[in-house]
């Protein structure tokens, strides 16, 4: 597996985050400072600063209970930080809540999958595409015009979202029949109806076996090229994560114990020993 | 003064049964998430058991409450049994329903055995009242004061300290890891209808007592407010449901002593309504955070 | 490869126009021939189709579990009520026919808005905590219409003695009229973006914030609305009994709507309609064993919970289009089908 064309340059940037050289010139789109999170006295996570850039592919890894998902849910304010800022194309989202972020531009996926379960697989990627539609509850209760116009081109624009997974076919099925592969790459989709500028993909390969995995990979590149989005992936797939993020930033125990490229992360003792426990010496 | 104290004594003995019977909701309801709607007539099968034992068999009142609590119990198991064992994996609203639907049931079949009309209940306690200073107070207050208190310690100890109890905590935290563990969730849930139901047959003496008068209907505003106590108090904690119960009741009595009977039910709900905005789960609930 | 047909959209709309037209007939028909009794029963079914379909969406819709919808009822009941009566001197302008129709809106708006002072804070706690405030309300709501009077000084609901001499001003046409209302309504609402963002807080509220649904917003619309056509049953029912007591409208009255509801499948629009007329009639159909009819009613209740917990119905809707469809498709297309079928 190569992916030849996405190993570009990398570019240190003031807060030693790495951004691809393409996004140099760009205002990165997402900025965390300082951002912290306490459970009742427990810190789950501390000082995490990151930068992504315009059109990066970024991954978060750490072992489990690193605080992978917490981050994650800092970003969509699930949860509200108790530290630290969050700039999303240099907008502070401080007060904002899960939707107004959403409609500012975050979109993401769930580690355990959170799919409209008995609604149709269009009716799901409909829902993402929700604020893309205008039309108020008068003109639907009244079928005027405005109804028709939104609805249809809201269908179209679903149905070509659902083409990216050539999903098209399974339109009409409830999301809760589909198998497992095909309801996290929905939820992918789902996330793009509400046309972010920044997606946060949950263990997006989770269950998936590798020819899956490597179909996947490519619909990332694919989905990053098409839309010009940046991606931030939470991974366990090491094949995943080295192959296609350009920056990789790496957590422990809720704090980034390195970041870098894949060749820099991989390298980095740090890592490998907070994958693999300190070495015994002797 | 006086009657205030009279009146905080008569809210104690009415909150006491609440109590009781609370406990048996919330009992229940941290077992199988389940809001019991037929364990109020479950209490009006047991005051009616007292009223055939002491009048139609001419049983010692004590045999009679005894007998109550037996029926109670096995009417409680039964339920379970036949009624929600078979929806355990289904949605939980058609539980409640069949819940409901039991309530309706008995309620139904007891206007059919025993007649619509009330049925008056010989005194089971029979003793001159006792004087503190210049007050009388009457022996089934403390009595029924008495035996919840006794009742809720009992209930702590056998959840706290037995195995049974251990068994009880794990299902309500987690049914499969619990099956998992070895343990017989059937007979955990079983175990815990039975003692909720025989705190049921425990209220029922209690219950009549304080109102000696049978109806096929007495359950469902007992069991309504007896309900909102264990909601208020946090359902699924002990104390929460005798907090809960004796703030029902004081708040009832002392509505009544100001001569405002007819808004009685409506300050009830009302405190519930308070108390839920400002703490969601109850006084004594737990907060419960889904997982992301 | 299987080239279906579907109905365009104009037609499915005429097709169902028609439907209603050939139910309105035989119903009016009925209501003319047979007599009076049947024409009250067909007025009650209505009234319960109304209550049934509302109470569906805030449960089987939005996944909410409201225990006080008879608590709207009665607001409705006796906004449109006290509306007719106090306001009878506007009969003389536009007649009594269109001041009850003012009444009945203004028994759904009134009763909507209560469904808003009520939804803010019952919606920001979940599921069974739901349940119990909104139980409460509804008892609140008995309470005052009981004592209010006192409260106030001068006579405004009556109390207990009841709320005498309303105009019986419920016929079968206004009914029928309401109740094709009120699921034209609710089905155009709900197949729409407001709709499907009902749904999608039922099915996950976590991500349908995420895809940026305000779920606070569409709690309060859903349940407003569900509180709107309430009111505007409950109006409807007084002018059906044309007498009022706060206390027909205790929380054995929410349970029985409740009942419909889930009996007939949740989220089903049909299923409600179908289970709200089985279950006015059977109790009616039952009344020669009047003794039994609740012993029945409720073991009935038991069995089809334990059997079908999920309702008669489930959450299939009905569309006869839909069904016109399969039937075009299956006739018209014989030799594909088994083609598709050989080709498996």
């Amino acid at each position: 597996m190569n992916f030849p064309n996405h190993k570009g340059k990398m570019v240190p940037v003031p807060s030693t985050s790495i951004i691809p050289e393409r996004d140099l010139g760009k205002i990165p789109v997402l900025e965390a400072r300082h951002l912290g999170v306490d459970f009742g006295g427990l810190t789950a996570v501390d000082e995490f600063d990151i930068t992504v850039g315009r059109t990066e592919i970024a991954g978060l890894i750490g072992p489990n209970g690193a605080g992978k998902t917490t981050v994650f849910n800092l970003l969509t304010k699930v949860y509200q930080p108790t530290r630290g800022t969050i700039l999303l194309d240099t907008r502070d989202t401080a007060g904002m809540n899960t939707v107004q972020v959403s409609q500012a531009g975050i979109a993401r996926t769930f580690q355990n999958i959170r799919l409209f379960k008995s609604l149709s697989v269009l009716d799901n990627v409909l829902i993402g595409l929700h604020n893309t539609m205008k039309y108020p509850l008068g003109s639907a209760l009244l079928r005027l015009p405005s109804y028709w116009k939104q609805e249809k081109q809201a269908r179209e624009k679903a149905l070509e979202l659902l083409s990216i997974f050539e999903m098209q076919d399974v339109a009409d099925t409830p999301a809760g029949s589909l198998p497992y592969g095909a309801q996290r790459r929905l939820e992918i989709v789902r996330a793009l109806g509400t046309s972010p500028k920044l997606l946060l993909l949950d263990e997006p390969a989770a269950g998936m076996n590798p020819s899956e995995t490597y179909e996947l990979m490519e619909n990332i590149l694919k989905i990053r090229d098409t839309f010009q989005i940046a991606i931030m992936l939470i991974e366990h797939d090491m094949n995943l994560v080295m192959g296609i993020c350009e920056g990789i930033a790496v957590l422990n125990y809720g704090r980034i114990i390195a970041k870098g490229t894949a060749e820099e992360v991989r390298e980095n003792p740090v890592v490998v020993e907070a994958y693999l426990g300190k070495k015994k010496e002797g | 003064m006086m009657t205030f104290i009279y009146q905080l004594i008569n809210g104690l003995q009415v909150g006491s049964i609440y109590a009781l019977v609370a406990l048996g909701y919330s009992m229940v309801y941290g077992i199988i998430m389940l809001l019991n709607f037929a364990h109020g007539d479950v209490i009006m099968i047991g005051a009616y058991t007292i009223w055939i034992s002491i009048t139609a068999m001419g049983l010692h009142p004590v045999l009679a409450v005894l007998m109550a609590v037996v029926i109670c119990t096995l009417l409680g198991m039964f339920i379970e049994k036949v009624a929600y064992t078979p929806l355990r994996k289904s949605p939980r609203i058609s539980l409640l329903i069949t819940a409901i639907g039991v309530s309706m049931l008995l309620q139904n079949l007891a206007q059919i055995v025993f007649g619509a009309n009330a049925q008056t209940i010989p005194s089971i306690v029979t003793a001159p009242n006792i004087t503190v200073g210049s007050m009388q107070v009457s022996v089934t207050a403390v009595i029924t004061i008495v035996v919840s208190i006794l009742s809720m310690l009992g209930l702590t100890f056998l959840v706290q300290k037995t195995k049974m109890g251990k068994a009880m905590r794990a299902v309500s935290e987690d049914t499969e890891a619990a099956q998992l563990m070895g343990i017989h969730v059937n007979h955990t849930i079983s175990f815990t209808f039975a003692i909720g139901s025989a705190l049921a047959g425990i209220g029922a003496a209690l219950y009549c007592c304080a109102y000696p008068q049978a109806t096929p209907t007495m359950g469902s505003m007992l069991g309504l407010k007896a309900f909102v106590a264990a909601v208020l108090g946090g359902i699924g904690s002990i104390p929460g449901a005798m907090i809960g119960g004796f703030v029902i009741g004081i708040a009832e009595a002392l509505v009544k002593a100001a001569g405002l009977s007819v808004w009685a039910d409506g300050v009830v709900f009302a405190i519930l309504i308070v108390v839920l905005l400002f703490k969601p789960t109850g006084l004594l609930g737990r907060t419960m955070n889904e997982k992301v | 490869m299987k080239k279906t047909i579907r109905i365009p959209m104009p037609v499915r709309y005429l097709i169902n126009f028609a439907l209603l037209a050939v139910l309105l007939l035989t119903g009016n028909f009925l209501v003319n021939i047979v007599d009076r009794y049947y024409a009250k029963v067909l007025m009650l079914i209505g009234i319960n189709i109304i209550l049934a379909v509302s109470l569906n969406i805030a449960t089987g819709y939005l996944g909410q579990l409201p225990l006080g919808h008879a608590g709207f009822m009665s607001v409705g009941a006796y906004t449109c009520s006290i509306f007719v009566i106090r306001a009878s001197f506007l009969t003389n302008y536009i007649g009594e026919a269109a001041t009850f129709w003012l009444g009945l809106l203004l028994a759904g708006i009134v009763s909507a808005l209560f469904g808003v002072i009520i939804g803010i804070p019952a919606l920001r706690l979940r599921g069974d905590y739901l349940a119990i405030i909104t139980l409460g309300f509804g008892e609140i709501i008995r309470v005052i219409l009981l004592n209010i009077d006192s409260l106030l000084g001068f006579e405004f609901t009556y109390g207990a003695s009841g709320l005498k001499n309303i105009p019986k001003n419920t016929t079968f046409l206004n009914v029928f009229v309401l109740v094709a209302l009120t699921c034209a309504l609710v089905h155009t609402m709900m197949k729409s973006r407001h709709g499907r963002a009902v749904l999608s807080i039922r099915e996950n509220e976590i991500a349908a914030e995420a895809c940026g649904i305000k779920t606070t917003y569409y709690k309060t619309l859903a349940f407003s609305v569900s509180a709107f056509f309430a009111g505007i049953a409950g109006g409807l029912y007084a002018g059906y009994l044309g007498i009022l007591n706060p206390n027909t409208f205790g929380f054995m009255k929410s349970i029985e709507i409740l009942v419909m509801v889930v009996l007939g499948g949740m989220g089903s629009m049909l299923g409600s309609v179908i289970s709200a007329t089985v279950l006015t009639v059977l109790p009616e159909a039952l009344r020669g064993f009047s003794d039994y009819r609740m012993v029945t009613y409720s073991l009935l209740l038991i069995i089809v919970m334990i059997f079908k917990p999920t309702g008669l119905m489930g959450a299939y809707d009905f569309s006869l289009s839909r069904l016109l469809e399969k039937g075009i498709n299956v006739m018209g297309g014989k030799k594909p089908v088994k083609k598709g079928d050989g080709a498996k």
